[in-house]
């Protein structure tokens, strides 16, 4: 269970992760945001309108997955780097992730590294596509990986070769 | 004698927010802090804040410090010392100060303690071997000296801190072995805890530390599996092979100065010791003698922002100054404090303030808002 692993369970995640209708088309959020905490930017750097105004700022976020269209505005503001941008539709075999990497050295597109699931345990090799370090992303870089379709809603992090 | 309008003892979050607040109303302010630099524990937060836009939000903490020390440099009504260590608050209202071997005697007509919070230690065996280390001084080595404190961490405690500072290590290139926590659940935001776990670093709950092992610095350490009562169980060793252990088992408020001072103190589990009773305007049962921050009771920096705001004005209006609007400011400050702490994570906070408050001697700071 989540609060003594820190690890998310299949039913925590069933209960972010879009239908299978809503991925095939096109990009979106995945929050995994499981616990009431005063936080909120994710609903000020929305421009889309699909993550809804909080209520109360402890509100879980109210993501609106019809409106979303994966600009990743989110990624790098969430303070719990809780956001990644899935596009189920990026090829036939493969799906591209967006999620924030605060290491370096940073990878660099087209290298293969491993993709990680969210126990940080090597589930199989992905490509980067796109690195962005923009001075809007206050040092919280996006890499957008190319992830082969059945593992993309497992592989959550990547390690570089050592 | 030097004679101050506002004496802030503490240049942290709490304490920032307080001189910015009582110099916008007009007050002379002096910013008293032991250290060479203000900024308290923000200087090390490479991390974003949690909270909403007005307490920086998604903004990391060594860059809230320099937005805060920005806005100080430019009032002309705040003046900071560095370096100075207060002595003592005395019974006829005289503050004294150490800086650089000289002895200097004030006279502040208010004062905010906002001294902020010390790390609680760990009794365990060889527990005074090099290489085991509180986390803030982790922290300290690593992100304000830039200096690798080992390779291979055994971290102690999963609040936010254990949490925070294993993810900093792993930045720094230095490898986390695993995160033991007493507790059965993890005590930090699980977005903490689920960050580290996608890096690979185990987090066993349920677990403490047994003893540590060494010849001239620390080389290993046994962790073990609690019971329900929090005693180990034999059999369930592990051995990691490590050359740091990091503590991070809660802090406990700097209430020393409040003590001398003559304030009404209660102890309350939940703020980590004891902690001044205070009326909502964060004045303490002594007149004049205001608390912000970890020291009226350990919680988030972002929260320490908000209550140095509120004591700034409390202590600013309680020797008359005003703002056209400062019911409105008082409210809104107010607001976000009980949003902060209006979550399940909030809910001991809220016990504990509870069971603080007074309404008697304190009085007249609330008189001063009308």
């Amino acid at each position: 269970m989540l609060a003594s692993t820190g690890v998310p369970t299949q039913k925590d995640l069933d209960k972010v992760f879009p239908s299978d209708e809503r991925l095939s088309k096109g990009p979106t959020v995945i929050v995994e945001c499981f616990q009431n905490i005063p936080c909120n930017p994710c609903y000020t750097a929305c421009r889309t309108g699909s993550i809804k105004e909080f209520e109360d700022i402890n509100d879980l976020p109210n993501v609106d997955h019809d409106l979303c269209n994966g600009c990743s505005l989110c990624v790098s503001n969430c303070p719990g780097l809780a956001i990644s941008v899935l596009d189920m539709t990026y090829s036939d075999e493969e799906a591209l992730l967006k999620i924030p990497y605060e290491l370096i050295p940073l990878p660099t597109p087209n290298q293969i590294v491993k993709g990680l699931d969210r126990e940080g345990k090597e589930i199989c090799e992905v490509r980067v596509v796109k690195v962005i370090n923009s001075k809007a992303l206050d040092k919280t870089p996006i890499i957008s990986i190319a992830v082969k379709k059945d593992f993309a809603k497992i592989i959550r992090n990547i390690r570089l070769e050592e | 004698m030097m004679p101050v309008e506002i004496l802030i003892i503490g240049g942290g979050p709490a304490g920032l927010c307080a001189a910015i607040q009582a110099a916008e109303m007009g007050s002379k302010v002096l910013v008293v802090d032991r250290n060479n630099s203000l900024g308290g524990q923000l200087v090390k937060q490479t991390h974003m804040f949690f909270g909403s836009e007005k307490q920086y939000a998604s903004t990391r903490g060594f860059d809230i410090a320099e937005l805060l020390l920005d806005k100080i440099d430019k009032m002309d009504n705040v003046e900071v010392m560095k370096s100075t260590t207060v002595l003592g608050i005395f019974e006829d209202g005289v503050v004294t100060l150490e800086n650089n071997g000289k002895y200097i005697k004030i006279k502040p007509k208010a004062t905010i303690v906002s001294t902020g919070a010390s790390e609680k230690n760990l009794a365990f065996p060889n527990n005074d071997l090099p290489g085991v280390y509180g986390a803030g001084a982790v922290q300290t080595l690593m992100n304000e000296y830039g200096v690798k404190p080992g390779n291979n961490v055994l971290m102690i405690g999963a609040g936010n801190i254990g949490l925070i500072v294993s993810y900093q290590l792993m930045q720094a290139g230095v490898k986390v072995e695993a995160i033991v926590e007493a507790a059965p659940t993890i005590g930090g935001y699980l977005v903490h805890a689920s960050k580290v776990r996608r890096m690979g670093v185990p987090i066993y709950t349920g677990y403490s530390i047994k003893e540590a092992h060494g010849k001239d610095s620390l080389e290993k350490a046994i962790i073990w599996q609690l019971d329900e009562k929090w005693n180990g169980i034999p059999g369930t060793e592990k051995e990691l092979d490590v050359d740091v252990i990091c503590i991070s088992v809660g802090l406990s408020p700097l209430s020393e100065l409040l003590w001398q001072a003559g304030c009404q103190m209660k102890y309350i589990h939940e703020f980590g010791g004891f902690v001044p009773a205070r009326d909502e305007n964060l004045q303490t049962s002594v007149k004049g003698i205001f608390v912000a921050g970890d020291v009226a009771g350990v919680e988030e920096a972002s929260s320490a922002m908000v209550e140095g705001y509120i004591a700034g004005m409390s202590a600013a209006s309680y020797l008359g100054y005003k703002l056209y609007n400062m019911q409105e400011v008082k409210d809104d400050l107010m607001q976000q404090l009980n949003s902060l702490r209006h979550g399940p994570v909030g809910e001991k906070i809220r016990n504990g303030i509870t069971s603080l408050m007074i309404d008697n001697e304190a009085a007249a700071s609330i008189d001063a808002f009308k």
